[in-house]
């Protein structure tokens, strides 16, 4: 049977990618270029009994998700810049608490309201280091529509698997292109939901770490009483500020996601003639499809360009890419900001090869031209 | 025979951080009576709260608690309720909590009607940080940060609830111990956003800051301001002068949200 196919925008693509993921729930407040994302939830979710709320601000949006995660709902918010800046006090909830959801960030120019219409790429180190205190953080970068769906579906896994909240982050010309998508069968692509406990409810502890570094997570109303706090707590849930405790909760919590095991399996990366490259261009999300064409433009006149292209931007590629710094004579890292992944890259290269940045912030995407010039500078 | 709290209180959580005096102790046995009152079930009720010595009421009790953020409780509240309508769902906070950062996700909530019940402890001041003022805290008293006296108006919390849409309002003090129970029963079974203001007293950080010199005189003076509503009929606008207005202030029947909602489902999967 032919697939499903369509003509439709990554914000729309996002949504349905939402509900192909079993998604139940959103909290949300309008905001370019994201509102599309929730107005096509605002259809979709009631037609399968699921719930559609529109709160007073992106605060309350994130507390909504939130409590209805704790009721083994799966929740999503979705919103740009202004609202990812209001969400990072219960982005922290998330990961202190351990809830599963999913933020979509669709990324606009900035600081403040910046350009609500214009493309941006400049919530990337936010997204690891926006909300206060040390966690771990998965944020994924989708390049195309197709890969808005996909990566969407990816998303609420992740969120799922390690009990955390998980950031998809696409600019603006991503979530408002229109291209070719194939929907994938019902079953095609892998679901995950949480893991539930299996104790009975009165040796139930919400972070008891005999189960591994994620604990299961029951619901509230499915006959387990728990206490969920954002303060430091103890394996049973309460808080403590005994220091052994707070220590290894604290250290597990980044573990769970930066340990080898959970890294192999949270990283994605896509490489294009890297092999024999000399020259490495680090690209993501819209940006690295001016880099894919600056590739094949370079290639064409024997330098020897490969493209570097992460679909998990955090927990960052670090092996890879300190692979990689030793093999090229630079790293190149075209953005639409003034230098954020680049300062990633150089950290990880440790001075093997020189690491150029190129950043774009005039809210028009950066074109394979500026590439090509400067890895023609280099060679 | 006394009445037996240990059955809704988790085992081994107590002692309480509430210091001796604290009104928020008192808060917390009537809604403990209320909970018995209604037959809540215990598996099936949320307690969900924000932060400050009010908010820490949760952890005390046996039931699916959650301790949120500072001001945020109403819209985690929400997001449980909307995603689990049959559960209990109760609110526990402090007015700071409420008024101040939470200002926006109560009079929202309020506004929505959704079905929840919540206690809000006045008690002037935000007790937790040392004592600074609050939305509540009267005009002219002594707090942390208003060494001069406060400049600022106060908030009426329940005239707030009303004008925002709450559906239930009523208010009670820590003095009227056995008030708080039955307004909190009233709340937990009226349909809609229940709104129950208790106020109490915080002897640590103004009490001591406003001549009170003890915890009696802290009763004392939530008993003399207190004026049953029923009564306040047949007073003169010079009796009612610096007095509070207790009891059920206001009662309506309105669409409760997850209900409203429950049609929107049904139009989307085509009912007409
Ligand atoms: C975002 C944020 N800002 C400030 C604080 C500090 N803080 C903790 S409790 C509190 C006031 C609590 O007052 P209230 O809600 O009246 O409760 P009370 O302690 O009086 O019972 C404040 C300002 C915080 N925890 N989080
Ligand atoms: S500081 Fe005030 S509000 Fe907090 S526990 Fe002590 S008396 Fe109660
Ligand atoms: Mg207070």
């Amino acid at each position: 049977m032919a697939k499903k196919v369509a003509l439709m925008q990554g914000n729309e693509a996002c949504a349905h990618g939402a509900m192909y993921a079993g998604c139940t729930f959103f909290g949300g407040y309008p905001i370019t270029p994201s509102t599309e994302v929730a107005e096509v939830l605002s259809n979709e979710l009631p037609k399968v009994g699921g719930k559609f709320i529109q709160m007073e601000d992106e605060i309350a949006a994130m507390a909504s998700v939130l409590g209805a995660s704790l009721t083994g709902a799966k929740v999503l918010t979705a919103t740009s810049g202004p609202g990812v800046s209001l969400k990072q006090e219960l982005i922290g909830y998330a990961c202190i608490a351990e809830i599963p959801c999913v933020i979509i960030n669709v990324m606009r120019g900035g600081p403040s309201t910046g350009m609500p219409t214009g493309p941006g790429q400049s919530d990337v180190q936010q997204a690891k280091w926006g909300t206060h205190g040390d966690h771990a953080t998965i944020a994924l970068v989708p390049a195309s529509v197709q890969e808005i769906f996909t990566e969407t579906v990816r998303a609420f896994n992740l969120a799922e698997k390690y009990r955390m909240p998980v950031q998809v982050l696409y600019d603006e010309i991503v979530g408002h292109m229109r291209e070719r998508i194939e929907f994938p069968e019902p079953g095609e692509l892998e679901i995950i939901n949480r893991t539930l406990p299996t104790v009975p409810p009165e040796q139930y502890k919400p972070y008891d770490t005999s189960f591994g570094d994620v604990p299961p997570l029951a619901a509230f109303g499915s006959g387990y009483r728990f206490h969920v706090t954002g303060l430091n707590k103890a394996q049973d849930g309460f808080p403590t500020t005994k220091a052994e405790y707070v220590d290894a909760e604290e250290r597990r919590q980044v573990r769970k996601v930066e340990g080898e095991v959970a890294r192999a399996q949270i990283e994605l990366n896509e490489e294009y003639l890297t092999e024999d490259a000399e020259v490495l261009i680090f690209a993501y999300g819209s940006t690295s499809r001016s880099a894919r064409y600056a590739v094949n433009e370079l290639r064409k006149e024997g330098i020897k360009a490969g493209l570097f292209r992460p679909l998990t931007l955090w927990p960052f590629p670090e092996k890879r890419i300190s692979a990689l710094g030793k093999q090229v004579k630079a790293i190149i890292v075209p953005e639409m900001n003034l230098g954020q992944m680049n300062l990633e890259v150089e950290r990880v290269v440790k001075g093997s090869c020189p690491v150029i940045s190129i950043g774009r912030v005039d809210g028009e995407p950066l074109n394979p031209g500026q590439i090509i010039a400067q890895v023609k500078e280099v060679k | 025979m006394a009445y037996d709290y240990e059955k809704s209180l988790r085992p081994g959580k107590l002692p309480h951080i509430w210091c001796p005096g604290c009104g928020h102790g008192i808060v917390m046995k009537g809604l403990l009576r209320a909970m018995d009152t209604c037959g809540l079930e215990k598996n099936n009720t949320a307690l969900v709260s924000g932060i400050g010595c009010a908010s820490r009421l949760p952890g005390y009790v046996d039931m699916c608690t959650l301790h949120t953020a500072h001001g945020r409780a109403a819209a985690f509240a929400t997001g449980v309720k909307m995603a689990r309508p049959e559960m209990n769902v109760i609110v526990m906070g402090g007015d700071g909590d409420g008024t101040a950062i939470g200002g926006n996700h109560f009079i929202h909530a309020c506004r929505r009607n959704i079905d929840m019940t919540y206690v809000i402890m006045n008690n002037f001041i935000y007790g937790m940080t040392g004592g600074q003022f609050s939305p509540c805290t009267p005009t002219g008293d002594k707090a942390s940060t208003t060494p001069y006296g406060n400049p600022d108006p106060t908030f009426d919390i329940s005239k707030l609830a009303i004008g925002a849409g709450a559906t239930f309002v009523a208010r009670t003090t820590a003095f009227h111990a056995t008030q708080i129970d039955k307004l909190i029963a009233e709340g937990i079974k009226h349909k809609g956003m229940a709104i129950i203001e208790v106020l109490d007293d915080c002897p640590t950080t103004y009490g001591r800051r406003n001549k009170f010199r003890s915890v009696v005189d802290m009763m004392k003076r939530l008993k003399d301001i207190a004026v049953p509503v029923t009564a306040a009929g047949k007073m003169t606008a010079e009796q009612l002068e610096g007095k509070i207005l207790t009891g059920v202030l206001y009662k309506e029947d309105k669409p409760e949200y997850c209900e409203q909602y429950a049609k929107v489902i049904a139009r989307a999967k085509g009912a007409k």
